[in-house]
């Protein structure tokens, strides 16, 4: 069961090949063998089993399947669990219990789902390797080709990512702002989505950047990450920022092929340093999806080179604010002082990592009187510029194929003391996340020391069909079956 | 821009972050360099980009004015780390 | 009205601008569906967006923008098309998330103007803006305890050009300004419950001098107080400057037992509030059509009402003013005097019942006769059903018992007698008895009329038509 997909546990289960609770206990008993990734924050066996049997129960008297019938999925530590402690792998909300289920969760379960494990991530999001994980770093699966270190699973979504990767569960629930869905995907070899901005609700969702959050799907096919997509999306009125529109089959959206389809190659992204094989990656991606019937246009995207820069002025600003809530009065952490202002320092000193306050103190910096408009606005300025360069190359193509990530996954504890190293590693990704894009990461081949590298579509607002389409045509051009080292 | 350790221990103030004597320095070096590093937006003419501070391209959506949710205090105080009765409770506050 | 300060070295005069908070008239808050009524158990009406659980989210409420609209047409500000609602970023216990939604660079109204005796009083601006939770330093000795009931209620902020001259200025306006919102029903201005708070910008220069440096005096909270505390501060000024010192620009709190102001220990100059705009929602567009609907069911304001009362319906100014101080008062009168004689019903509704809510301290919606029951009893007193005097005793006796005019005046047999005939006769007999009298009268004693009608009065028990026997007697006495 282990190599089981979604699209296979829904024909599976419609066969009778197996039960949801078979399947829940097999992956239950997957997830207690892959301690070793510390992909887990924590486990939700009950729930599981209490959701397959309840799948199983609909199955015995004939009622027809839902969209993720009995299908185990990994959650994310960042969405809010009715009574499961939700932590964002921060010491500031270890013991956190919420009293209330997050509107994609809410949709899943409402889907058939059955939620498995609550997942490792870098402290409240931030961080592109699971190691500012107050649990300490989720390990990724692969391993380099003859060395024994252990490889970051790329981040935030570290956790979620290394079980899909590790074929633990078929499917997991990642969180994306700059990159944190598509870089671990990539880093692990798996299929990354980051929707339209919109296009799923963030509401119970631990908020780290609100004008750039989004939930999206983890998995080993585009067909998968279409199946998840499709139970996670929606409009919700409790979201002001959920987008009133449809949801499309996404699955139905797959056999298009790409034949017509004008793909855009942004020459901007060739950056300086570069590994050459990832180059040549992107053009071998180029020409399958050329021979596939795509047209390859070259196109400009003159600002890219300023999104990261932006990304690290608006995130952390909207993040100081966003963290101001944690502050040991009403729930998560309070280390007691003889006054609320004392208290105030020490609990968020005590609660927060070094990368969450180093960024809170940017944040907060950028904002502060005098600088708000040096920095805050400048950068926004700067953002409009570069969804403005999407605008127009989306005039001429219908999606843009780029790297997923600059370099393979690195080993763990590298770059640690570099925050701005480990930042680079969202130069490809933050773009689209600035301009609310849709954008995938798919795996498409192994690098010399046989790591997985990615290729990233990105697509028009709330056109997730075709950046799915060219994902399905990159996908089997690069025939990508390759399995980690941890499951050989 | 280079903060130096004052700029630091201001922000940390207003972020209501304890941050140790000692750590000031080379808190500051590391911001100052992620600060340097952003600067370079410096080089982008934005002269007549009006700032972009949302995504979506619809209109704020609003509820009506109905009384449908509040009512359950024990769910408000469930992970209070300090409470007395129904109140949250913290140390006294002088104003 | 405006009041000179009177210094050592000559006259100062004062510089005030208020700021007032005034709670949204709603049922739900302004971002969340829990309730805003006041006076509920702690942590009651508080929803887990207003206690901001992690990954909560605001959704506006659609009738806390309309009062806002409203309120601003009703001062004659201009409405913004585009507003935005701006986080504004401080640590306090009972401010849950961190930071307050506000409106800080775009508010929803901007201009307008409030008149009061002898001076137009310009709006700077209004804006929507959260509540924030209570704070009970009261309670324990150790702690200060949270209760999140008013965190997340809508307010509005309404905030003046520092136009007003002295304390007196200040009250009317806050006193014409809290008319206002209840006129239109936008806030219930209740000062006692915390509806309407206001913060004082005060400075104080020589006449007609730049401004000087002010100081705000937060959270005031009933009119007594507002005139007290900037009398107090205005003064204190004068003498810190005429001492050689500086007015320092802080925050003040009014003690009222002291009837002093005195800074707060939270210094104003350690709060940057990084203002920026809250990425959880969007720009708030009000299009054309929206606002145009509530301008047209806008009541008709209280000017317009006083200057109609006057020119329509001839009242006196005194008594249009009177009348049109609050619109439930105006819409009692107006109620009253449908179809009757209007002088006589605003004479009733502006004497006998306000005198009357007056001294029971009774609010006009809380008067024990309705404004029809009013009209029946001024339409009686027109007929000659009842004199004057026992339109007076039937108006005491419908304010204790709610029983209607026509039903008292059966009940105690209260018709007044204009029989002339059976008048007549009373008249004669009592000529008849009291002939010196009567002889004294035709001499030329004509203050004895008065003792004759008294008779009357007596023998009728009250009941007799005072004019028909003032006329009878003068037509027997003088023949």
């Amino acid at each position: 069961m282990r190599r089981l997909g979604l699209a296979d546990i829904r024909a599976g289960l419609a066969d009778g090949a197996f039960s949801a609770v078979e399947l829940a206990e097999d992956r239950l008993a997957a997830l207690e063998g892959a301690e070793a990734l510390n992909a887990v924050v924590s486990p939700m066996p009950d729930r599981a089993l209490e959701a397959a049997r309840a799948a199983d129960r609909r199955r015995a008297a004939g009622e027809p399947a839902l969209p993720l019938d009995g299908m185990p999925v990994a959650v994310k530590d960042l969405f809010c669990t009715e009574d499961v402690r939700t932590t964002a792998s921060s010491a500031m909300l270890e013991d956190f219990v919420p009293p209330y289920e997050s509107t994609v969760t809410a949709n899943l379960i409402a889907a058939g789902a059955v939620l498995a494990a609550k997942t490792n991530l870098d402290e409240f999001a931030m961080g592109s390797s699971t190691a500012t994980s107050h649990f300490g770093p989720a390990v990724n699966p692969w391993k380099a080709t003859g060395d024994a270190r252990p490889r970051a699973p790329g981040g935030s979504s570290g956790g979620s990512a290394a079980l899909v990767a590790a074929s633990v569960v078929p499917a997991a629930l990642g969180t994306d702002t700059g990159g944190s869905i598509r870089q671990p995907a990539a880093f692990c070899g798996i299929v990354g989505l980051k929707p339209t901005y919109g296009r799923c609700s963030r509401w119970g969702i631990v908020a780290f950047a609100s004008s750039l959050d989004q939930a999206g799907p983890l998995t080993r096919s585009v067909r998968d990450a279409a199946i998840l997509l499709g139970a996670m999306a929606g409009h919700d009125p409790k979201d002001s920022t959920s987008a009133r529109q449809p949801v499309p089959d996404f699955e139905a959206a797959l056999g298009g092929g790409v034949r017509g389809l004008r793909i855009g190659v942004p020459r901007e992204y060739r950056v300086d340093g570069m590994p050459e094989e990832l180059d040549a990656l992107w053009r071998r991606g180029a020409a399958w999806l050329e021979e596939a019937g795509a047209e390859i246009v070259d196109i400009p995207l003159p600002h890219t080179h300023y999104a990261l820069p932006a990304y690290y002025i608006v995130a952390p600003a909207e993040a100081s604010s966003n963290l101001a809530r944690y502050d040991g009065v009403r729930y998560g952490l309070r280390t007691p002082a003889g006054t609320v202002e004392e208290q105030y320092a020490r609990t968020r000193r005590a609660g927060f990592g070094a990368e969450v306050r180093r960024r809170v103190l940017i944040g907060t910096y950028v904002l502060s009187a005098g600088y708000y408009d040096a920095y805050y606005t400048k950068a926004q300025r700067v953002r409009r510029l570069i969804a403005r360069d999407f605008e127009q190359a989306f005039e001429r193509v219908d999606a843009v194929l780029t790297p997923t990530a600059p370099t393979a996954a690195f080993p763990l504890g590298e770059k640690m003391d570099d925050p701005i190293a480990m930042y680079l590693n969202d130069v490809f990704t933050v773009p689209a996340s600035l301009a609310g894009l849709p954008a995938v990461s798919v795996p498409a081949g192994l690098d010399a020391e046989g790591l997985p590298l990615g290729l990233q579509l990105i697509g028009r607002p709330f056109d997730e069909e075709t950046v799915l389409r060219a994902a399905a045509a990159l996908e089997e051009a690069a025939g990508f079956d390759a399995e980690p080292e941890f499951v050989r | 821009m280079a903060l130096d350790r004052a700029t630091v221990e201001r922000i940390a103030a207003l972020a209501r972050i304890d941050i140790a004597e000692d750590e000031q320095d080379a808190l500051a070096g590391e911001l100052s360099a992620i600060l340097g590093w952003v600067e370079t937006l410096n080089e982008v003419d934005t002269a007549d980009v009006a700032p972009m501070t949302s995504v979506g391209g619809h209109r704020l959506p609003w509820r009506s004015d109905e009384v449908n949710d509040g009512g359950y205090p024990d769910r408000v105080l469930a992970n209070a780390p300090d409470a007395a009765g129904a109140f949250f409770a913290v140390p006294k506050v002088v104003e | 009205m405006s009041a000179l300060i009177e210094g050592r070295e000559g006259v100062w005069e004062y510089a005030i601008g208020l700021e007032v908070h005034a709670q949204v008239a709603s049922a739900a808050k302004l971002f969340s569906g829990a309730p805003t009524a006041f006076g509920a158990e702690p942590n009651t009406q508080v929803s887990l967006v207003d206690a901001a659980m992690p990954g909560m989210l605001p959704v506006i409420n659609r009738v806390c923008v309309e009062q806002a609209v409203r309120t601003g047409l009703g001062f004659g500000g201009a409405i913004a098309r585009h507003s935005v609602f701006d986080r504004k970023n401080y640590f306090y216990p009972d401010l849950p998330q961190g930071y307050q939604i506000s409106q800080y660079s775009d508010p929803i109204v901007v201009g307008g103007t409030v008149e009061i005796p002898g001076r137009t009083v310009r709006i700077t601006r209004l804006h929507l803006e959260q509540d924030a939770g209570k704070s009970v330093h009261d309670r324990d000795p150790d702690r200060t305890l949270i209760d999140l009931n008013r965190a997340g209620v809508a307010l509005m902020e309404i905030v003046s050009e520092p136009d007003l001259r002295s304390p007196e200025e200040a009250a009317e306006f806050l006193t014409r300004l809290r008319a206002l919102l209840r006129w239109l029903g936008t806030c219930d201005g209740n000062m006692q419950e915390g509806s309407l708070r206001c913060d004082a910008n005060v400075s104080v220069r020589r006449p007609g001098a730049e401004l000087g440096t002010r100081t705000e005096i937060k959270n005031l909270n009933s009119i007594r107080f507002l005139r007290e505390a900037i009398e107090y501060e205005g003064r204190r000024q004068v003498e810190v400057i005429e001492a050689g010192g500086e007015i320092e620009q802080e925050t003040r709190l009014f003690d009222p037992d002291r009837g002093e102001t005195r800074p707060m220990r939270t210094k104003e100059d350690a709060h940057d509030y990084r203002y920026f705009p809250d990425p959880d929602l969007l720009p708030l567009e009000l299009d054309e059509a929206f606002i145009e609907a509530i301008r047209a069911a806008m009541p008709e304001l209280p000017e317009a009402r006083r200057d109609r009362f006057v020119e329509k319906l001839g009242l006196s100014d005194y008594d249009a003013a009177l009348l049109t101080a609050e619109r439930a008062r105006a819409d009692y009168f107006e109620a009253a005097a449908r179809g009757r004689d209007v002088k006589q019903a605003a004479n009733w509704v502006a004497g006998e019942l306000l005198g009357r809510l007056n001294r029971e301290g009774l609010e006009i919606e809380a008067a024990p006769i309705p404004a029809a029951g009013l009209g029946e009893l001024v339409d009686l007193i027109a007929d000659g059903t009842l004199s004057g005097r026992m339109g007076r005793e039937v108006f005491e006796a419908m304010w204790e018992t709610g029983k209607s005019a026509g039903a008292i005046v059966e009940e105690r047999g209260l018709k007044q007698i204009s029989d002339t005939g059976a008048l007549e006769g009373l008249v004669d007999e009592l000529l008849a008895r009291e002939a010196d009298k009567a002889a004294e009268y035709r001499a030329g004693r004509t203050k004895l009329l008065g003792f004759f009608v008294g008779q009357v009065m007596k023998a009728t028990g009250g009941k007799a038509n005072p004019k028909l026997v003032n006329a009878l007697l003068r037509a027997r006495l003088e023949e």
